[in-house]
């Protein structure tokens, strides 16, 4: 296609209705974040002329708000990084398995991850809820790093079995005959090719891991273990006569910002991690 | 293939190298379960368990407050939630929601796979970029995000659109369903919408160009073209993300939770089943909920594999 000036216009127009589609909301609960409390209410999308304030930041990182926002950030990060970490290291040898190896029952593991993927969260839920109780598995780390591996586990296979796919392993024998031992020849023609997969699924089981809540609220009750999504519905104003919306905005803020820098980071493997099972279908 | 081989008494004779070969597969099978077997232990055990042991407890009458007090009821929960008219009420706002929010997604989602597929180079990562923020913002933000802007005191939308009948400063938009869902399924589209169209887009790539070109030269006009030719070439990539997305939006929980909590006749059936087992302690009737939750996820399943025969394996997981 040439790129006229009718064209070029035309496809401004349209970029720029895409960017409003995809940001406006995090641009509304940012504004919303530099709101002062008594300008809340001002009924527009910015604060007030002058009224524009750091406050709801300094709240949730340095003042009242600290110890819960920033115990559940360490929960967010750690728990979900620890999933995430382990998805990918079982998911990695499992379509290793899948791709490279002829073994009877390939199809079973792959429905069974279709299936769990489609699994109601909170059917789950009630279950472990009574069963962490009862062992103390309630409210700690590990109590939400094993089912988030029902979250994270499923697209981490499909992904990497799709990416495992196109790898051309012949390379791997080519480096053989060349004089490369075994290990040699998987570590310098295999893993090159095979990283950025592994890397694109981690930040894509990341996101699933990190969106969680149903887990969050559910089996969690105090700051040793709450992640953020579970913190924010349980916020709090400085009195109980101030509301928390502002704390609230400035640490989804917080909480976003990763995500916006993944993406701006990762756009190109994040789309093709998503899109590569059905692309190659 | 090995037991066929086997099987042929001159194929064994022939120096043992069936042998060698039957022994290098078996080696080669149990190196395959060894290395994928953990994944698949583990998947097992985090969904196949307990939904089991949901099973198991919805036929007691069991509370965690008095749990001295657990009888076995068989299937007396089951009763009691289907006679119940909040399932129904909560099983149609659940159903209202999911068709809604894929009807839409669906149009505004192949609206945006079309413009990523045509999009000039320049423009085309950044499109991209931004339609990822959607996809990887947390639920909870999205859903305080435009719970914020519709707020009676917090909001903003009330003065932006006074001029509209029926809007004006005193309209909470949360404290009825009629008003309250919409919002709620804002945020749910807003959010899932990159997703479909990701799949969509996948669904786009997959169309001959040759077929669109020919369509073109024979005079087609762009809805012809839509309608004759890309459609029905991308038919499987439809239906799998209108059936991922279905499934996905029966499940609904973060936007309503924060949104109303349920009230006012906007509760869900995930909240529900919430409702019932954390929050009030009855193990025994919300698992109950859960298994019937469950089974509405595996129906709907069902029906869109056996009848509409979504092809979910194939047009997922790469190449067969």
């Amino acid at each position: 296609m040439k790129s006229t000036g009718r064209d070029k216009i035309v496809w401004t127009i349209i970029s720029i209705l895409v960017l409003v589609y995809a940001l406006f909301p995090v641009a509304s609960i940012l504004a919303t974040s530099f709101k002062a409390p008594g300008d809340l209410t001002n009924g527009s999308f910015l604060p007030s002329p002058g009224l524009a304030t750091l406050d709801n930041y300094e709240q949730i990182l340095v003042g009242d708000a600290q110890g819960l926002f920033l115990s559940a950030l360490w929960n967010s990060i750690g728990i979900s990084l620890i999933a995430t970490f382990i998805a990918v290291v079982l998911a990695t040898l499992c379509a290793y398995a899948i791709a490279r190896l002829d073994f009877p029952g390939k199809k079973i593991i792959l429905t069974t991850a279709l299936a769990v993927s489609i699994f109601p969260v909170i059917s789950i839920v009630t279950p472990l809820f009574n069963l962490w109780r009862t062992i103390g598995l309630y409210d700690t780390w590990l109590g939400l790093i094993i089912p988030y591996l029902s979250l994270t586990l499923p697209i981490s296979i499909w992904t990497l079995a799709a990416f495992f796919r196109q790898i051309p392993w012949e390379l791997e024998q080519a480096a053989q005959v060349d004089g490369a031992t075994t290990w040699q020849a998987f570590r310098k023609a295999i893993v090159p090719l095979a990283a950025p997969g592994v890397f694109t699924t981690a930040i894509i089981a990341f996101f699933i891991a990190w969106n969680d809540f149903v887990y969050g609220i559910s089996l969690t009750s105090t700051e040793a273990a709450r992640p953020v999504p579970a913190a924010l519905a349980f916020f709090t104003g400085a009195s109980q006569f101030e509301s928390p919306t502002g704390a609230i905005s400035a640490a989804a803020i917080i909480v976003t910002i990763p995500v916006v820098l993944l993406v701006l980071l990762f756009q190109r493997q994040i789309v093709s991690g998503l899109t590569q099972g059905a692309v190659k279908g | 293939m090995t037991s066929a081989i086997t099987k042929n008494p001159q194929a064994m004779k022939k120096n043992g190298r069936t042998d060698d070969y039957s022994d290098r597969a078996k080696a080669e099978r149990r190196l395959g379960w060894l290395l994928a077997g953990p994944a698949f232990i583990i998947m097992l055990a985090v969904t196949l368990y307990p939904i089991i042991q949901a099973f198991f407890d919805s036929l007691y009458a069991f509370r965690l407050t008095a749990p001295d007090e657990r009888e076995f009821i068989f299937l007396q929960n089951y009763v009691t939630i289907l006679s119940d008219p909040v399932w129904w009420r909560d099983l149609a706002v659940t159903a209202l929601i999911t068709v809604v929010t894929v009807a839409v997604e669906l149009v505004l989602g192949f609206a945006l796979a079309l413009v990523m597929h045509r999009a000039l180079k320049a423009v085309r990562g950044w499109l991209r970029t931004a339609i990822l923020v959607p996809y990887g913002i947390i639920t909870v933000v999205s859903a305080y995000a435009w719970f914020y802007a519709f707020d009676i005191s917090s909001g903003y939308v009330n003065s932006w659109f006074d001029w509209v009948p029926g809007i004006d400063q005193d309209l909470n938009w949360f404290a009825q369903a009629s008003t309250a869902l919409p919002v709620i399924m804002a945020s749910e589209i807003w959010k899932t919408t990159p997703f479909i169209s990701l799949l969509l887009l996948a669904g786009l790539a997959q169309v001959p160009d040759e077929l669109t070109e020919a369509a073109k030269v024979d005079g087609a006009t762009w809805w012809e073209q839509m309608r004759k030719v890309i459609i029905p070439n991308m038919k499987a990539a439809i239906m799998v993300a209108v059936l991922f997305r279905a499934l996905d939006a029966f499940r609904i929980f973060d936007n309503v939770f924060i949104m109303t909590n349920g009230q006012y006749g906007t509760e869900v059936l995930s909240l529900l089943a919430y409702r019932t087992s954390i929050t009030r302690l009855e193990i025994g009737l919300g698992s109950a909920v859960s298994v019937l939750l469950f089974a509405c996820v595996l129906l709907i399943s069902f029906i869109a594999i056996k009848v509409f025969k979504v092809d979910l394996a194939g047009n997922t997981g790469g190449k067969r």
